[in-house]
Parts: structure tokens; C-alpha cells; sequence
């Protein structure tokens, strides 16, 4: 039986204002099936967006959402989450959203291992805001901000977020709805930062002016452009430049949670424990 | 009221005051003359099982403080000046989606990086409008040591009456000022305590954004069955995005309006020997100590000299400073700032004549300077 949505989506905001075609919606439904794998009350659950085309992934879920300001997402999350050690929170950013205006926000959740889930949706450019260069544009694509070809090095998000200390780094594509499905279930499974980079096309906005007008030649090169980390692995050095691993490419099951950590800090102040001392991590990393 | 008495600084009497108010969640970012507010606090809110975390910056401080208000605690984050120029876009979307939450802001010299150890009432303006747009804000300043405590406790009632962020204004001598001062018992304290309103009806009738023109919207909790939207965009009364013409105005109006109309509810003053004044002082924050001073000297010396000091700052109280202003000849604004609120004095008074006594060089203004100015007159 084909899976119904209805129970999860704020209906009366059905169609959604995304472009015919646009990846985010396949991320959204495939993120809503990883929600009810896993039984997770709807009033359990926080989903904290952004500004942009992505960002209005939060007002069509029927969850507790959040439409921050543009990049600060991460932030206000952990807010809700520390109040809430319990409850999902699930951040939903753009490339530009997530890595440009709010990489400090970005690097900070990761660093902390603050448990909750930030799925970017990378579509290597400002959607919203009609073609402006991203962190992730390739170099050499047009945008509307660079018509002579973008000079600016191409960023990786997944570097990023293992760099930063994410304890689960994962990339996927719109192009296989039954992985991405199965990497929001580790995600959300995962205690810790779980940092995904959710690679999307947007054939308005990066293809109409780079070869990929349609949806379909944006997702060949999307398909073109990744690779399953155990291939990927095989290639030179050289060839690797040009192609982005997915599958997950961090896991560490042991990182201290920063919710965890803070219950022990209330519990020094509650004169339950001594305070914490460097040898207590020591132990840990 | 029961009055205890406490040996403190002004900073961390505001800390103090928070987490007897019930504050459960802290999001801040160091900055001189404000960061004792959050040493204390990052003690004292982990005692009671509550968090406080340093972010990364002011704008995640204040993000961070904003989500806890969304998910239901009461929160707050302190700073200075340049915090709150980082902040100002996250209070804007605060202010749209209607989230309370208490902003504590120690003056220092500006602008920019400006004096940041010195003393300066240059926040004034800001806090009235730090983010773009059309909302109305509320500003406390506090003036003297127990009123760090007072106003803090004052603040977190009204975010959740009128749901939006709530300023306390502390100088840095104030905020730095140690000695002794009598603040209400801790059991008074949560006695008054007025929680933000919820609504307990079926979910399906939870509309958190219908409210009548003049009151603030009644947000729920999260995770407690009832779920909405929030957003800084415009929106319809269940919190979500709409350009709808008449909702729009409605939304922004209604912002404007629940403050407002409900100013009496805000309003707070102190007078000082005003009844047979010929000359007005208006002073607040540290300023206002050594006004008081001043006047008990031109008394002696018999000028019939007395202080106005507004408490809350914004909306100010624009209907008594009028009746002043008609009845009293000579009025002198002082501050340390080159008359910010000489501007909204003029204003409520209906009149240009007010004389300024400013400084912006970082130091007080003693009492002395403040008498040979009056006599100037
Ligand atoms: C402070 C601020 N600066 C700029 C903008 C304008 N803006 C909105 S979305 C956006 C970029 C969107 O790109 P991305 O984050 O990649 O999201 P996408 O639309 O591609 O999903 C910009 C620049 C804004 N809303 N706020
Ligand atoms: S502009 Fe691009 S990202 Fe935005 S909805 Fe359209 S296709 Fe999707
Ligand atoms: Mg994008």
C-alpha cells in the first residue's frame, strides 16, 4: 500500500510553493516516512528551518515548527533542545542557509554534539533569492551575483561538519528517496549532532543558466557529480576533487551528547557530584 | 511587601532577581560591563535544574534564549551595546512572533567598540527600536541597586503579559556598583509571579494568533499536543506565512496596539521633590544619584529644584512628564548621552526648551556639576 502522508502534513498548505520538480519535496516525504518508521509522536517533534526555499520545509510538516532568521537555525534549536533533552529537534537549512550567513551556528551545534539532526539542502545555490552564488556553487558555474563565472572555491559541507566534530556526518541525494529515507532514520536514531548534507537540485535557479534548465539534466549531473563513499574510496586523489562521497562518512557512538553533559554540570551545582576536571574527558576521548 | 537584605552588585543582583522570577534558560555571550550577569547566572541556574550556555555569539545567544521562550520557559540574555547590535534582527523576529523574553543591557560607551569598561546611558534609542520595522517596545531602567532586582522580577511579568521581549537598562555604574540593598523575599517574589497565558481548550480550536486588536498573542508550550507556527513573516492566526492584505495590517497594528493601549499597565516613575519645583531634573539610571544629590544641595542653598526619573524608559510616561512640563518653568535633561531622551522629553512636554546637561567623554556626571549647571539657569 502506498504510504500515506496526510497524517504528517498541514494539508490546507498543500500544493507547497515549491517549483515543479524542486528535490525539497522529495526530501520531505522521504523524511516524513523516516518520522513514522521510527513512531515518533508528531508532539515529540521540532523541526527548526530557516530562510530560504528550504526553509519552508517547517510550515508544511504538522510537528511544532520553527521559521527562524536566515542562518540562525542551529541556534534557536538549541535552545528548544536544552529545555527539551528529550524531545526530536530536527534543524532544515540551506546551502547558503547553513554554511554562508550561519557557519558559525553550523560549526558551534557540530562542535557541541548537541543531539539533534540538521539536514542541509544543498542545491549549490540561493534559491529564494533567485541565483546568487552559494558556498557550495561550483567554481566556474554562472550565478546572477558572478555572470562572468564564479571564482569562489567550492565548499564541502561534509568536510565541515567532521572537522567541526558532528558525530555523525552522512550525505545523500534526491536521486534515491529509499536512502535518503534510511539516512534521516540513522540521523534522527543518532544521539549527537548528526549533520547531513542532503544534496537537491534546483533546475530554476542553478540549471536554467548552467547546461540543466530541466529537472531531469539537473539530476543527471547531481548523479554525475556523487559517488557511494566505497567507490568514491578507489578513486586517484585527482579524480576525488571533483566528486562528493555520500553514505555515511562519520559515526562515533561514544562522543559525549551536550544535553548529557549539562545534566552533569546541574548535578555539581546540586552538590550530587564534583565538579568536572579534564580527567573526566580524558577518559572518554 | 517583606524586604530582605542582600550585599551585592547590581549585575548580579539581576541574575539573582531572574532566577527567583523563574527563569529557567540563559543564552548569552561575554561583554564588558555585562558578563557578570552570566558568571552568576551559569551558577545559579543549574542549581534550580535550569541552563545556561555561552553561544558562539550574541546572535546565537539571544537565538538561543528566544527558542527556550518558544518552547515555554522563561528566558532570558544579557549584554551591552554592540551585543545588541547583534541581536536586533533576532528581537525583530521576537517581536513579530510575539515570544517573551527579558534582554538585560549594561551601557557602555559607544558607538562600536567605543569605552566598553565606561559608563554611558548611550542604549537609549536602540532600546526602542534595535530591529527593523514597526513593534513597540518595553524598556526598564533601573536606578539604583535594589532596582536591579525589582525591575528584573517587573520584566519577566511583563514579557509574559505582553508577550515580547522586555529591556532592562543598567549602566555600568550601576551594574557595577557593591553595597547593600533591600529586595523583596524570595517567597513574595514567586507569589507575584504571573505566567504567560495558555490555552487549554481542544486542540483544533487553538488558534494562538487570534486575539482581540489589543492583547498579545497566548502561546502554548511545545510538546504539549498543540501545534502551530512560529515565524517572522507575517502571518495568520494560527502563525502561519500570509500576505492576506487585512491580516497583515491587523497583525502590525495589533503589535502596536497591545502596548498602547495598556500603558498604564507599564508605567513607572519616581518623583523627588517635584510638588513645588521651579526647576525639573530628569534623570534616570546612575545619573539619577547624583541628581538627588544635587537637588538636597540647591535646596540648602534654596533653589526649588526636583527630579523626574522615568523607570520605564519605553513607552515613557508622556501624559505626566505633559503635566509637568505645563506647570513647572525650567526644565534640564541630564545624561550621559548627548540627550536621547531630551529628544523624547521634548516630545511628551510639548516644548523645545529643555536644557541638556550631557557627557559622552565615559565618566559619571557628579552631583556638583549637576548643581553648577542648575544655577547656571
Ligand atoms: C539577514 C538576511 N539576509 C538576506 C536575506 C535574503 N535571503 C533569503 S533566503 C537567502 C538565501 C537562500 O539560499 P539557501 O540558503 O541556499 O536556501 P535555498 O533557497 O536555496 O533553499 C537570502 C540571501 C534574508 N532573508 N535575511
Ligand atoms: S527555486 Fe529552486 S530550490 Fe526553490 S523551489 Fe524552485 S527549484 Fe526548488
Ligand atoms: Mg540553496
Amino acid at each position: 500500500m502506498a504510504f500515506n502522508y496526510d497524517k504528517y502534513l498541514r494539508l490546507e498548505k498543500m500544493p507547497t510553493l515549491w517549483c515543479w520538480g524542486c528535490g525539497d519535496g522529495v526530501i520531505l516525504k522521504a523524511f516524513i516516512r523516516a518520522v513514522d518508521k521510527l513512531g515518533i509522536s508528531r508532539d515529540d517533534i521540532c523541526v527548526v528551518s530557516g530562510i530560504g526555499c528550504s526553509g519552508r520545509f517547517s510550515s508544511y510538516v504538522d510537528f511544532n515548527t520553527v521559521h527562524t532568521t536566515h542562518g540562525r537555525t542551529v541556534a534557536f534549536a538549541t535552545g528548544i533542545k536544552l529545555v527539551n533533552p528529550d524531545k526530536y529537534v530536527v534543524c532544515v537549512a540551506g546551502d547558503g542557509d547553513a554554511l554562508a550567513i550561519g557557519g558559525n551556528h553550523t560549526i558551534h551545534g557540530a562542535r557541541r554534539n548537541i543531539d539533534m539532526t540538521l539536514i542541509i539542502i544543498n542545491n549549490f545555490i540561493y534559491g529564494l533569492t533567485n541565483s546568487q552564488t552559494s558556498p557550495t556553487t561550483p567554481q566556474g558555474m554562472w550565478t546572477v551575483s558572478q555572470k562572468a563565472g564564479n571564482i569562489d572555491p567550492t565548499f564541502d559541507a561534509c568536510a565541515l561538519g567532521i572537522a567541526a566534530g558532528a558525530s555523525f556526518v552522512a550525505r545523500e541525494t534526491m536521486l534515491d528517496p529509499k536512502k535518503l529515507e534510511k539516512i534521516f532514520v540513522k540521523a534522527l536514531e543518532h544521539k549527537g549532532f548528526s549533520y547531513l548534507d542532503i544534496i537537491s537540485n534546483c533546475h530554476v535557479n542553478l540549471g536554467r543558466k548552467n547546461q540543466m534548465a530541466s529537472a531531469m539534466e539537473n539530476l543527471q549531473w547531481i548523479d554525475k557529480i556523487t559517488m557511494p563513499k566505497k567507490k568514491w574510496d578507489e578513486l586517484s586523489v585527482e579524480e576525488q576533487k571533483n566528486i562528493f562521497p555520500t553514505g555515511i562518512l562519520k559515526e562515533d557512538k561514544e562522543a559525549a551528547e551536550y544535553c548529557d553533559l549539562y545534566a552533569e554540570i546541574i548535578k555539581v551545582h546540586q552538590g550530587k557530584r564534583k565538579p568536572l576536571t579534564q580527567n573526566d574527558f580524558a577518559k572518554k576521548i | 511587601m517583606a524586604l530582605r537584605e542582600i550585599i551585592s552588585t547590581g549585575n548580579d543582583l539581576a541574575a539573582i532577581a531572574a532566577v527567583d522570577a523563574g527563569c529557567r534558560f540563559f543564552g548569552g555571550y561575554p561583554i564588558t560591563p555585562s558578563s557578570e550577569v552570566m558568571h552568576t547566572i551559569s551558577d545559579l541556574l543549574p542549581a534550580v535544574g535550569g541552563t545556561a550556555i555561552q553561544m558562539e555569539d550574541e546572535i546565537a545567544g539571544v537565538a538561543a534564549a528566544i527558542g527556550a521562550g518558544m518552547a515555554g520557559v522563561r528566558t532570558m540574555t544579557a549584554t551591552s551595546g554592540p551585543g545588541i547590535s547583534l541581536k536586533a534582527e533576532n528581537l525583530g523576529l521576537a517581536q513579530m512572533a510575539e515570544v517573551p523574553l527579558v534582554v538585560v543591557d549594561v551601557m557602555r560607551g559607544g558607538p562600536s567598540t567605543g569605552l566598553p569598561t565606561r559608563v554611558s546611558q548611550g542604549d537609549i534609542r536602540q532600546s526602542k527600536n534595535p530591529s527593523h520595522g514597526d513593534y513597540k517596545s518595553i524598556t526598564l531602567c533601573a536606578g539604583n541597586l535594589a532596582e536591579c532586582y525589582t525591575e528584573v522580577v517587573r520584566a519577566f511579568n511583563l514579557a509574559d503579559r505582553f508577550m515580547q521581549p522586555v529591556f532592562v537598562l543598567l549602566d555600568e555604574t550601576i551594574g557595577h556598583m557593591h553595597g547593600k540593598a533591600m529586595i523583596p523575599t524570595e517567597e513574595d517574589v514567586k507569589a507575584g509571579i504571573v505566567p504567560r497565558k495558555t490555552f487549554e481548550g481542544p486542540a483544533e480550536e487553538y488558534f494562538p494568533y487570534e486575539c482581540a486588536p489589543d492583547q498579545p498573542a497566548v502561546l502554548n508550550p511545545m510538546f504539549k499536543g498543540y501545534r502551530y507556527h512560529f515565524t517572522g513573516l507575517h502571518h495568520d492566526k494560527k502563525g502561519f506565512p500570509t500576505e492576506e492584505i487585512e491580516t497583515c495590517r491587523k497583525l502590525i497594528q495589533r503589535l502596536e496596539d497591545k502596548v498602547e493601549m495598556h500603558k498604564d499597565e507599564l508605567e513607572s516613575y519616581e518623583e523627588f521633590h517635584v510638588e513645588d519645583a521651579e526647576i525639573l531634573i530628569v534623570a534616570y539610571g546612575s545619573v539619577s544619584l547624583a541628581a538627588k544629590e544635587a537637588i538636597r544641595h540647591l535646596r540648602e542653598a534654596g533653589i526649588k529644584a526636583g527630579l523626574f526619573r522615568p523607570i520605564t524608559i519605553w513607552p515613557s510616561p508622556a501624559e505626566r512628564m505633559y503635566e509637568l512640563g505645563k506647570k513647572i518653568p525650567k526644565v534640564l535633561c541630564v545624561e550621559l548621552n548627548i540627550g536621547q531622551y531630551r529628544e523624547e522629553v521634548q516630545r511628551a512636554m510639548s516644548r523645545l526648551d529643555i536644557e541638556g546637561l550631557f557627557k559622552v567623554n565615559g565618566r559619571p556626571i557628579s552631583p556638583y556639576e549637576i548643581v553648577n549647571k542648575v544655577k547656571e539657569l
